[in-house]
């Protein structure tokens, strides 16, 4: 366990330099960041599920309460237009009366919808590549190495921008984008498991023991495999979810009346210099807070099921 | 570098910097035809569109090449990009390469701040938390980095906007100069304070990244066989940072943070849409938003050539302070795990 974690900690610094595979759960786009334990004192496995559980409880009603809430979101009260945050009205509304808690959690629901269609997408096309990369021989290696390399060397805004002008805004030019654009980094992980699996005493074993292809495929390298790919998904929530408020507030993404943090943000430009600074501050640290959210549930998650992690 | 060996990765590198080019130029082609918005509509407007003469649509259409095949349309393309000519930006009625240049020039300042600023605290908090590890400067320091990588970059901008520029007002609300000015009165200092706090929101969104990444750095060259020697010699903390940890820790830093530049660019056109600041990440909003295919095509290829660069110059770098991935490079074994073996062993690992 000690030098596998000392082999991750300096080598992301030579990133482009090596193609050679990584540690488990180490993504380099660089912005690997998200991905690291907070605390590394809880050594309890009941008490990590258990905060998995409400972590992940938490998450589910954020994305329930806002489908049920999506009409009242759009509903405007001239009467209480451009309302500072108060006891009853915390969030504030805005200068169309709008409830601003209402709209955030709808926003909330929405953004949650998007990254999860578009994460599990991209967390699909990253399995396919990267095992293709690792099992089909030198040429498809070389190819879809190169792909990852082409994908991540135009920045990621850039490519956004690029596919949602290709596709058309709205629901799914965005969701398409995010799916189309997120799965490099896992692809890499993959492909890297992949190989070490290969590599590994049992699978040599298995061979020798004149076990077929398929029959390691599914004994050994799925079961080795599919926790890294579970945990990737969800630690691609976060940089889904946050593209897709980004590109939403650029003007490429949702329409402004679908609810969404996204549009929110980019309407309370206009206000901001009016004074109307709950505008934004709310619904921003609710985006944030469900992205920690959710990477939290990710690093817990392994703890739970990696064996080399499950001792933090 | 022996000359031969020098010369065969000078070529290698510039064939890989074409092939990137070329397969980035395909891509944002397809791309950018794959597009449902007619170009015609988007740049006349809608009134002008439907009062307009079927001649004058069939003129427009003709002018704009709407209906000549892909393949064609990229080949001209294709041909006029070599001969220089990267086209007229529809939405800033200028040559494609006027307009990037100006726009570059702006960003520039910003960028190159950015970069430095974020790397420089970025590396500094990095080695204080590694020091202090566990104790509670470590803890608030990646506290700050977890949070800081949750939070988006253009929501830390508006922020910023309204505590400084609309309530304090220590800095403008937006631009890169003040308005009403002729470039000429524009002094350096204007161009300086409007170009602080953008910079600053840059940074400290930059600044995770490299500080969790030294921290870990650190930690290593901290636990190592060298270190524990120099403090058995009765070396201080301090001095073992500066006498063994700068030259270990420092290059790494910097190659990090020449690879990091993609994501400045990427938070750079969030920044500059928040900050109304002309630079090239808003002309890449504008062109995008605007359907002005030619700029849109141009800043990806751009923005693509200066991830590229960073990166070589990382790869450089590295080779040219740690001479074991040097020589592996020069036997021609770039890839695969040899060159990492051989530092994990190094390290001591």
């Amino acid at each position: 366990m000690v030098p596998k974690r000392r082999a991750t900690a300096g080598m992301l610094n030579s990133k482009t330099l090596f193609n050679g595979h990584r540690a488990a759960g180490d993504y380099d786009t660089g912005m690997n960041i998200l991905h690291q334990p907070l605390i590394n004192n809880t050594g309890n496995r009941l008490r990590t599920l258990v905060t998995l559980t409400i972590t992940s409880i938490i998450l589910i009603s954020i994305v329930i309460a806002g489908i049920y809430l999506y009409g009242t979101a759009m509903h405007t009260d001239f009467a209480a237009k451009s309302l500072g945050p108060s006891l009853t009205n915390p969030f504030g509304s805005d200068w169309m009366g709008r409830n601003m808690l209402i709209r955030t959690v709808a926003g909330l629901a929405t953004s949650i919808l998007v990254g999860l269609l578009a994460a599990t997408v991209s967390a699909a096309i990253a399995f396919i590549l990267g095992a293709t990369a690792a099992l089909g021989g030198k040429k498809a290696d070389a190819a879809i190495t190169w792909l990852i390399d082409l994908m991540l060397g135009v920045p990621h805004i850039v490519l956004l921008i690029l596919i949602s002008f290709a596709i058309g805004r709205g629901f799914w030019g965005i969701t398409i984008g995010v799916a189309l654009t997120h799965w490099p980094s896992l692809a890499r992980v993959i492909r890297a498991e992949i190989l070490q699996c290969q590599e590994s005493n049992f699978v040599a074993c298995a061979r020798q023991l004149g076990r077929r292809p398929l029959q390691i495929a599914r004994d050994h390298m799925l079961p080795y495999v599919f926790p890294q790919l579970l945990v990737g998904l969800i630690l691609l929530f976060p940089h889904a979810i946050l593209h897709e408020a980004a590109l939403t507030f650029l003007g490429f993404g949702l329409s402004p009346e679908q609810p969404s943090i996204g549009i929110i943000l980019s309407e309370s430009m206009g206000h901001l210099s009016a004074g109307m600074w709950w505008l934004a501050l709310f619904p921003g640290l609710a985006l944030i807070l469900v992205v920690l959210l959710f990477d939290r549930a990710g690093s817990l998650l392994r703890r739970l099921i990696d064996p080399y992690r499950s001792q933090e | 570098m022996p000359g031969a060996a020098m010369l065969r990765f000078s070529f290698q590198q510039l064939l890989k910097f074409i092939l990137l080019l070329f397969a980035v130029s395909i891509v944002v082609f397809v791309l950018v035809s794959a597009s449902p918005v007619d170009p015609i509509q988007a740049n006349v407007g809608q009134t002008a569109y439907i009062n307009m003469s079927e001649a004058k649509r069939a003129q427009l259409a003709e002018y704009w090449g709407t209906n000549t095949p892909l393949i064609e349309r990229y080949l001209n393309w294709f041909g006029a990009v070599l001969h220089g000519d990267l086209g007229t930006s529809l939405r800033y009625n200028a040559p494609v390469a006027q307009v990037i240049g100006q726009r570059f020039a702006t960003s520039a300042i910003l960028l190159a701040l950015a970069w430095t600023i974020s790397g420089i605290i970025g590396f500094c908090l990095g080695i204080a938390a590694a020091v202090c590890k566990d104790h509670w400067p470590d803890r608030c320091i990646k506290a700050y980095c977890f949070l800081l990588a949750s939070t988006p970059t253009f929501w830390l901008a508006l922020i910023f906007l309204t505590v400084f520029s609309v309530l304090l007002g220590w800095f403008p609300l937006g631009f890169s100069q003040p308005i009403g000015l002729a470039a000429g009165q524009v002094s350096i200092f204007d161009t300086i304070h409007h170009a602080v706090l953008p910079a600053l929101t840059l940074s400290i969104i930059g600044v995770a990244n490299i500080a969790l990444h030294t921290r870990e750095k650190t930690i290593d060259v901290l636990q190592s066989d060298y270190v524990r020697l120099a403090r058995s010699r009765g070396e201080g903390t301090a001095s073992i940072i500066r006498r063994h940890g700068l030259r270990n820790i420092a290059l790494p830093a910097v190659t990090l943070q020449l690879a990091a530049i993609s994501e400045i660019i990427g938070g750079s056109v969030l920044v500059e849409q928040v900050f109304s600041y002309p630079g090239l990440g808003q002309a890449a909003v504008t062109a995008g938003l605007g359907s002005d295919v030619a700029l849109l095509a141009a800043i990806a290829l751009f923005s693509a050539a200066l991830v590229f660069v960073g990166n070589l110059a990382a790869n450089l770098l590295y080779g040219l302070v740690d001479p074991r991935i040097r020589r592996t490079r020069l036997k021609g074994r770039r890839f695969g795990r040899s060159p990492r073996k051989i530092e994990d062993s190094a390290d001591g690992a």
